[in-house]
Parts: C-alpha cells; sequence; structure tokens
C-alpha cells in the first residue's frame, strides 16, 4: 500500500485492516474472516440484537456488528468461549420458536440453519416451548410463517426505511415479544405489501415467502447447500446455485 | 462427540435399532444401506430392531439407533428401557433428535388431536376415539429423545441417508470415535 499505512486490529491473532468509521464485523467481513452474524445486513444499519456476532476486546464482550474498529484492539472471535456461547444463542433461537426444516421452503437459503452448521449445533439441548403461532395465509402473493421467526426486525427496518409501508411491527416483551401485521385486522392482505417490496427479500429465516414458488429450486442445490455461510458471508463463493435459476426468495442479498 | 470403549473383543458388537414416535422412515433409509446391510450382518448382531420381530429389549447391547420423538407412554417407557441397557445411544434422525413431524402435533391438546382424527375427519363408521386400556396413551407434547434420557450422538436428516448411516454404523461398532463429514450436517 503507497503511502498512509492502514490502521488494523488484530483477530484471533490476524491483523485485520479497517477504513476509519467501520464496525469490528465490517472491516472482519470485507478482510474475508467470517464472524457469525444474523441481524446483520450490509444494506441496513446495525442492530445490535441477535449478539451472536460477539467477540471479546480486550477481555469484554461486545456485539461486533455495533462496535467501531479501533486501531489496536485485540479481538477473540472463534475461541471455545465465544463459539460456546453462539451456540447457545442459535440453540435459543431454535427452541423458541417452531423450526421443521424438513417441510420449510427457506431450508438450504436459511442463514440460522447455516449458522448452526457452521457452529456445529448438533442438537437444540434446551427444551423446546412449541409456541402455538398461527400463520397469516390471507395475502394473495405472500406467505407469513411467523413460527420461523428470529425477531431480527429486518423487515421492519426494511418495509418502513426503504418501502415505506411500516407493514411489520413487534408486539409484547420478553419471551412473549412476535411480530405483528401493521393493519387493525392484524391480517397480512390488509396491508399495502407488495412482492416488489425489500421487505420480500430480507428475512434470513423461513417466515415471509412468495406463494407458488416452493421448492422451484430442490433441496440440495439451494445457496447453503452449495457452499458454507462462512464462504458466502465473505464473498469467497457466488451465492448462486447450480442451475442459476434465480432463487425462490428472489435475489436474496443475506450474508453477501 | 463421545467415542465409545471398543466392543470387548471376546464377541461381536450387539447393535440395535428402535423405533419410537416416527414414520419408519429411517428405517426405511437403513434398508437403503442395501448390499452394505450383508458385510454389516457379517461383523455384528442385530439384536432388537424392527425388522428382527424380538418382542422384549435384550440386554447388554453395545449401539442403538433410536427413530422418532417420545410421543406416548410407551416410547417413554421404551427410551429408559433403552438407556439403561445400551452403552451407545444414537438419536437417529430428525424426530429423535429435535422432535420433528412428530411435534407438529403440539399446538393442538390431545383432546383436540383425537377428536380430529377420530371423529370429525372419520368417514363411513360410528366415529369413536380409540380408548382401550392396553393402547398407548399420547404424552401432553411430543418431545426429542434427549429430553427423556441422555443420548450419546445425533444423526440429523429426515431420513438420514443411507450413506450417513453406513458410516455413523461402521464407526460405532469398531469403537471409533463418530466424526461425520461436515456435509452430512443437514436439518431435514
Ligand atoms: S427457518 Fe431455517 S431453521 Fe427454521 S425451519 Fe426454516 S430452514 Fe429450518
Ligand atoms: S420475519 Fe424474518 S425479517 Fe422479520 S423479524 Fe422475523 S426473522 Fe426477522
Ligand atoms: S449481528 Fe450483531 S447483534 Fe446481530
Amino acid at each position: 500500500m503507497a503511502g498512509a499505512e492502514k490502521p488494523m486490529f488484530a483477530m484471533d491473532g490476524n491483523d485485520v485492516p479497517f477504513e476509519p468509521g467501520q464496525t469490528i464485523l465490517q472491516a472482519a467481513l470485507a478482510a474475508g474472516r467470517y464472524v457469525p452474524h444474523l441481524c446483520f445486513h450490509p444494506e441496513f444499519k446495525p442492530h445490535g440484537s441477535c449478539k451472536l456476532c460477539t467477540v471479546k476486546i480486550n477481555g469484554r464482550t461486545v456485539a461486533s456488528c455495533t462496535t467501531l474498529a479501533k486501531q489496536g484492539d485485540e479481538v477473540e472471535s472463534e475461541t471455545p468461549e465465544i463459539q460456546d456461547l453462539r451456540r447457545n444463542l442459535v440453540q435459543f433461537l431454535f427452541v423458541e420458536g417452531n423450526h421443521f426444516c424438513p417441510s420449510c421452503e427457506k431450508s438450504g437459503s436459511c442463514m440460522l440453519q447455516a449458522v448452526a452448521y457452521d457452529l456445529g449445533v448438533m442438537a437444540e439441548h434446551f427444551s423446546p416451548f412449541f409456541p402455538s403461532r398461527p400463520i397469516d395465509a390471507s395475502h394473495p402473493d405472500v406467505l407469513l410463517d411467523f413460527n420461523r421467526c428470529i425477531l431480527c426486525e429486518l423487515c421492519i427496518r426494511a418495509s418502513a426505511e426503504v418501502d415505506g409501508k411500516n407493514v411489520f411491527a413487534l408486539s409484547g416483551r420478553g419471551a412473549k415479544k412476535h411480530l405483528i401485521v401493521n393493519a387493525e385486522s392484524g391480517r397480512l392482505a390488509d396491508t399495502r405489501l407488495a412482492v416488489e417490496d425489500k421487505a420480500m427479500d430480507v428475512c434470513p429465516v423461513g417466515v415471509i415467502l412468495r406463494k407458488r414458488r416452493g421448492f422451484q429450486v430442490p433441496i440440495g442445490e439451494r445457496k447453503y447447500d452449495q457452499h458454507p455461510i462462512r464462504e458466502v458471508a465473505v464473498g469467497k463463493a457466488t451465492a448462486r446455485h447450480a442451475s442459476g435459476k434465480p432463487s425462490p426468495q428472489g435475489p436474496s442479498k443475506e450474508g453477501a | 462427540m463421545t467415542a465409545i470403549d471398543p466392543a470387548p473383543v471376546t464377541r461381536r458388537p450387539r447393535v440395535a435399532t428402535a423405533w419410537l414416535g416416527g414414520c419408519s422412515g429411517c428405517h426405511m433409509s437403513f434398508l437403503d444401506m442395501d448390499e452394505r446391510l450383508i458385510e454389516l450382518a457379517g461383523k455384528i448382531d442385530l439384536v432388537y430392531s424392527p425388522i428382527a420381530d424380538v418382542k422384549v429389549f435384550p440386554a447388554d447391547v453395545d449401539v442403538t439407533l433410536v427413530e422418532g420423538a417420545v410421543t406416548n407412554d410407551e416410547n417413554e417407557h421404551a427410551a429408559r428401557t433403552i438407556r439403561r441397557n445400551s452403552r451407545f445411544v444414537v438419536s437417529f434422525g430428525d424426530c429423535a433428535t429435535a422432535g420433528n413431524v412428530t411435534a407438529m402435533r403440539n399446538r393442538f391438546t390431545r383432546e383436540e388431536l383425537l377428536q380430529l382424527a377420530y371423529v370429525d375427519l372419520a368417514r363411513g363408521e360410528i366415529p369413536t376415539i380409540p380408548n382401550d386400556t392396553t393402547l398407548a396413551k399420547l404424552l401432553v407434547r411430543a418431545r426429542p429423545l434427549h429430553e427423556f434420557v441422555p443420548v450419546d450422538a445425533f444423526l440429523h436428516g429426515c431420513p438420514p441417508s443411507a450413506d450417513e448411516i453406513w458410516l455413523a454404523v461402521s464407526a460405532l461398532v469398531e469403537g471409533r470415535k463418530l466424526e461425520l463429514p461436515a456435509a452430512y450436517q443437514r436439518y431435514g
């Protein structure tokens, strides 16, 4: 590099260069170092809610998606301690919802599932809640399966900030927190959601689905069936499946 | 993943497979090992299995593969017997591992479920909810095997592929550590 050296921090003993203003997560991904994450999306302001991107900086645990990189930081990411913590967070997300992967249209292109594979989650470990969360099939083109929501708020952010429609919101607190549809009837059919909306393409899991597109891409040929998430997320693998057909969820940017 | 002690050299490994609350798809996949079953039969004694017609789960089993969630009192009893009598217990497939299809009934009460299945959807006969005392009783919820007994290893898939089962069983009966390639870790 000519002229001024880029500032650097160390992650698990490797130098990671960064631009001033970049977060640890952004700099790591740009440098080809994967840090597990779920609620982060490159096109949106970091949200810092899932905590999967947690790292230890100089002995303190922080969310790497909301923490600015600083020259000389010593960042621990893939230590047994942090990986155990991430594994637990993923297990919590599984047991809080109803995740029946074999019948889920998102299976194979789901970030939660892919992150679980990456972390080697062998079983849910904790007692599943088996909550009752009826689906909303009222919209002519869109199916909402709330059973799989991980409350990352990406659809809420996309609908409000990009689409200007405020179709989604969260309601309730703590373990009762859940996604709702912003309409007096509570039904998706009574909102202005359209299939072209940004909110259609940001869900990391299988909640917001286009109707009549199921299994267009066969199981086994989907994004993370082809390449592990730690390669897709840092751009080492093109997020295209073998057949070259568009993904059933539209041109997804997740993990890009 | 825990390794088992190698099976005693004095006899062939005693292997069992059990079918709890599952659709038997995992066992179909087991049969999909095809000609490798012949090789396996040369190495092990299959001491209990839905394909072996043995009525009582035997003692002193080395490895047991358990298909299905625990969904009724009979499953629960079987799970405890299997654990007591087996050195290494494997959750065999997604229902044993996570509840999966069997647990999809969990959003209904047992009463709703029986009413739906045997009365509301019944056709052509006098609708009756079976209530013979010898029948297994549904638990309030179908749950993964490890919620009832400690489990030593998990095989994913709905069902796990024949290749995966072959690798796992081969390793376990030879007393090797069960380490499958990452490509086999697939839910569904
Ligand atoms: S959303 Fe992901 S983890 Fe949940 S059922 Fe679908 S594929 Fe599985
Ligand atoms: S529906 Fe999807 S995008 Fe929206 S909060 Fe739930 S998981 Fe996130
Ligand atoms: S990705 Fe950082 S908290 Fe979710």
